[in-house]
């Protein structure tokens, strides 16, 4: 099963080794991994999707609890929470073929964010599963290139007790 | 444990301002360190010469790996703080192994290496290496230095992760310009780790579960770890398990938690433990463990392991709980705290049944070996140490056949006792891991139990046992094999002995060539009469016993198999 599990971390350096080190080590699988800094300079947020059992996420979760430099480990399964992922693409359709495209951006409420003669760059926000479906609509259109920023999540509703 | 109270000045009385060195040398005091093991280079001279005026303190190992070790047996056997210093680069990654040894078995060490220059890092300078990269994995913290203002914190720091919580080796990575550096004003000493909050005191619920479930029980039984000796709680253990009429077995680190004269003890458990202990763990229906981590070794076949058992468990690590084992109850928190609270909740039951079960198993299958051999069998000599020394020495090992005959023949009766590398099987610990462990104990008779593969790992700290005039005691048991791997080959390797069967030094001519004593012991006879000898010599003695080259070790739970399907060997 998909976790999302959110590490708040003293902002150091090493920290990012420190963790992915820790997942390499015990074997944990991970989907993604984001790290910025928090409003405190002196923390920053991961954002760990990471795959496995029940157990497996027992341990992810305390073994992330363990490191020095974690200072709070939560799991956003079964919690209602907004989850995010950034997306840029570049799509190879020349300026006489932009028409669906377009119409297609329009759906999944992407950006065009650049122009050239022979290609389009598209922004597209949103969960895992949307940035997914978008991707399969544009590979008949030629994907060029393509980046994401892997998920960053939070609980709705107020902000939870630390 | 406290957090020290007396921090250092940097500044003295004149306001003077003080190199990273100066500071390093300050905060080492405050912190109440009485013995660095260590060995200098280039990037550390200003370390070294901060401590040129209390080289009382230093022990100058032959190799960084016997400082690492050193400082880990003083650590085992003190209770305290190991400390070991070390340059960068080779210096640093010699180390490795010690630290790693030391983090499998949660002993407090802090290591403290030399860096290149922070102008320097990363440009592959001379005797560079991205130490804090390299030792992530086998500390528990580690942390590169970049600003003096922060090294008394960082070293305050360091100590207080070290010793608390389950504790663990801590690295500090300090750059040739930090300790060069002046700093002007007061640093700043204040640990600041807020991800850093170790639960110490149990769940009154938990507690009162595993107490209820403990005087519910009518088969239970305690497996200790070498937790309970971490958190100095031997006593409080032995309170219970009396109080509670409850038998207990131990690990290898649990050794010594109770006297194995009690009759509660069920001795050692696991892959070379006694059957006693084995077939009580897999018939109970209560396994209490403390500060133990269900490792392979203990549990065999993880499926069938105590299949008829409630598991409490009780483990200052949160990670521990149920990483291998299902348990029924945690408690998480100081293993002290946790059974002084046992003890008060726990009643007094007679269990009868229970202990004659156990005292059947313990008559069908004694410990022994063949006593009327006419070969020297190795657990005879340790029998005989053990003996000679009344159980009361410290005793270290190597790892391999040698280990496990130590820890089944010698009655342990007290904490801190056996000094052995459970978790990482480190060969070449017992002799370096003795000089910390004489250096932390002045007074006492150490022993290093060894085999000639082991010793030979790390022989050169002969030379530091007789520079600091250190008197252990080493006893090896010569075989002529890397016993343990040979014994395996012959069970399940049709008797291939691949790069097993080895040829050593004359071990009494090599200790004498290092300025201690040499004996050799070919015959059975002499066997105790060279222990006496070897006691009653000032200074480091090795003695070399030939023993029976392809004993082996019995009991034995095949890799993979369940307790109960141990083999007995010709014990049976």
């Amino acid at each position: 099963m998909r976790h999302i599990i959110s590490a708040l971390v003293q902002n150091e350096p090493g920290v990012l080794a420190h963790v992915a080190g820790m997942f390499a080590a015990r074997g944990f699988n991970i989907d993604s991994l984001v790290v910025g800094e928090t409003e405190s300079p002196e923390q920053s947020r991961m954002t760990i999707v990471v795959r496995g059992d029940d157990r497996v996420l027992e341990q992810v979760r305390k073994q992330l609890a363990k490191v020095v430099a974690v200072i709070k480990v939560r799991d956003f399964s079964g919690v209602a929470h907004v989850e995010r992922d950034l997306m840029l693409v570049r799509l190879s359709v020349p300026a006489e073929r932009r028409g669906p495209v377009l119409d297609l951006i329009n759906i999944f409420r992407g950006r065009v964010v650049d122009v050239s003669p022979k290609s389009i760059l598209v922004q597209l926000t949103g969960p895992e599963d949307k940035i997914e479906a978008f991707i399969e609509c544009c590979r008949p259109y030629g994907i060029k290139e393509l980046a994401r920023t892997g998920v960053i999540a939070m609980t709705r509703g107020a902000k939870e007790k630390e | 444990m406290m957090a020290r109270e007396k921090k250092a000045k940097a500044i003295d009385s004149k306001g003077k301002a003080r190199t990273g060195a100066a500071i390093f040398r300050q905060t080492l005091e405050a912190e109440g360190v009485d013995t660095i093991f260590g060995y200098p280079g280039g990037v550390v001279l200003p370390i070294f010469d901060e401590l040129y005026e209390s080289l009382d303190k230093f022990v100058l190992t032959r190799h960084e790996q016997g400082a690492a070790h050193a400082a880990d047996g003083y650590a085992r056997s003190t209770g305290k703080v190991g400390v070991v210093l070390a340059t960068s680069g080779p210096g640093a990654c010699n180390l490795i192994t010690g630290l790693a040894t030391a983090h499998m078995d949660s002993i407090p060490v802090v290591a403290f290496t030399g860096q290149v220059k922070t102008t320097l890092i990363g440009n592959d300078a001379f005797q560079e290496a991205d130490v804090t990269g390299i030792s992530r994995s086998v500390t528990k913290y580690n942390i590169l230095v970049k600003d003096v203002k922060d090294l008394a914190r960082v070293m305050h720091e360091a100590f207080h992760v070290a010793r608390t919580g389950r504790p663990g080796p801590v690295l500090v990575d300090i750059p040739f310009d930090v300790s060069m550096a002046e700093l002007n004003g007061e640093p700043d000493e204040q640990i600041r780790l807020p991800g850093y909050k170790p639960q110490l005191t149990g769940n009154p619920r938990q507690i009162k579960a595993a107490a209820e479930a403990l005087n519910a029980s009518k088969r239970p039984v305690i497996y200790v770890g070498g937790g309970v000796i971490l958190a100095n709680a031997s006593k409080l253990l032995r309170e219970l398990a009396s109080k509670a009429n409850v038998p207990v077995t131990t690990t290898l680190l649990g050794l010594g938690a109770l006297d194995q004269d009690s009759e509660l003890s069920l001795d050692m458990l696991g892959m070379h433990g006694t059957a006693y202990a084995n077939y009580a763990v897999q018939d109970c229906d209560l396994l209490l463990a403390v500060g133990a981590r269900f490792e392979d070794r203990v549990t065999g076949n993880l499926a069938e392991f105590a299949p008829k058992a409630k598991i409490v468990h009780i483990d200052v690590d949160p990670s521990s709980i149920s990483k291998n084992v299902k348990v029924d109850i945690p408690v998480v928190g100081d293993a002290g705290n946790i059974l002084e609270a046992l003890v008060k909740l726990a009643e007094h039951k007679g269990r009868k049944a229970w202990f004659e079960q156990i005292a059947k198993w313990k008559k069908q299958y004694p410990m022994g070996y063949d006593r009327k051999s006419s070969k020297i069998k190795p657990q005879y000599v340790v029998e005989q140490i053990c003996e000679a020394t009344k159980g009361q020495a410290i005793v270290t090992t190597g790892v391999g056949q040698h280990q496990m005959w130590t820890a089944q023949f010698y009655k342990w009766k007290f904490p801190r006792q056996i000094i052995s590398s459970g978790g990482l099987g480190t060969m070449g610990f017992g002799l370096p891991a003795a000089n910390g462990a004489q250096r932390g104990n002045p007074g006492k008779v150490v022993i290093d139990v060894d085999g000639d593969g082991s010793f030979c790992m790390t022989m050169q700290e002969l030379i530091t046992s007789v520079n600091y005039s250190l008197p252990v005691k080493v006893m090896i048991m010569n075989n002529g094999y890397l016993g343990m791997v040979r014994q395996w080959q012959e069970l399940f390797f049709g008797k291939r002995y691949s790069a097993t069967k080895i040829k050593s030094p004359d071990f009494a001519a090599l200790a004498r060539g290092f300025g201690a004593t040499g004996m050799v012991v070919q015959d059975r006879s002499e066997v105790r009469e060279a222990i006496e000898q070897s006691l009653a010599t000032e200074g480091p003695v090795v003695v070399d016993f030939h023993v029976d080259p392809e004993e082996n070790v019995w009991p034995m739970v095949p890799a993979g198999k369940s307790l109960h399907e141990m083999k007995m060997g010709p014990l049976a």
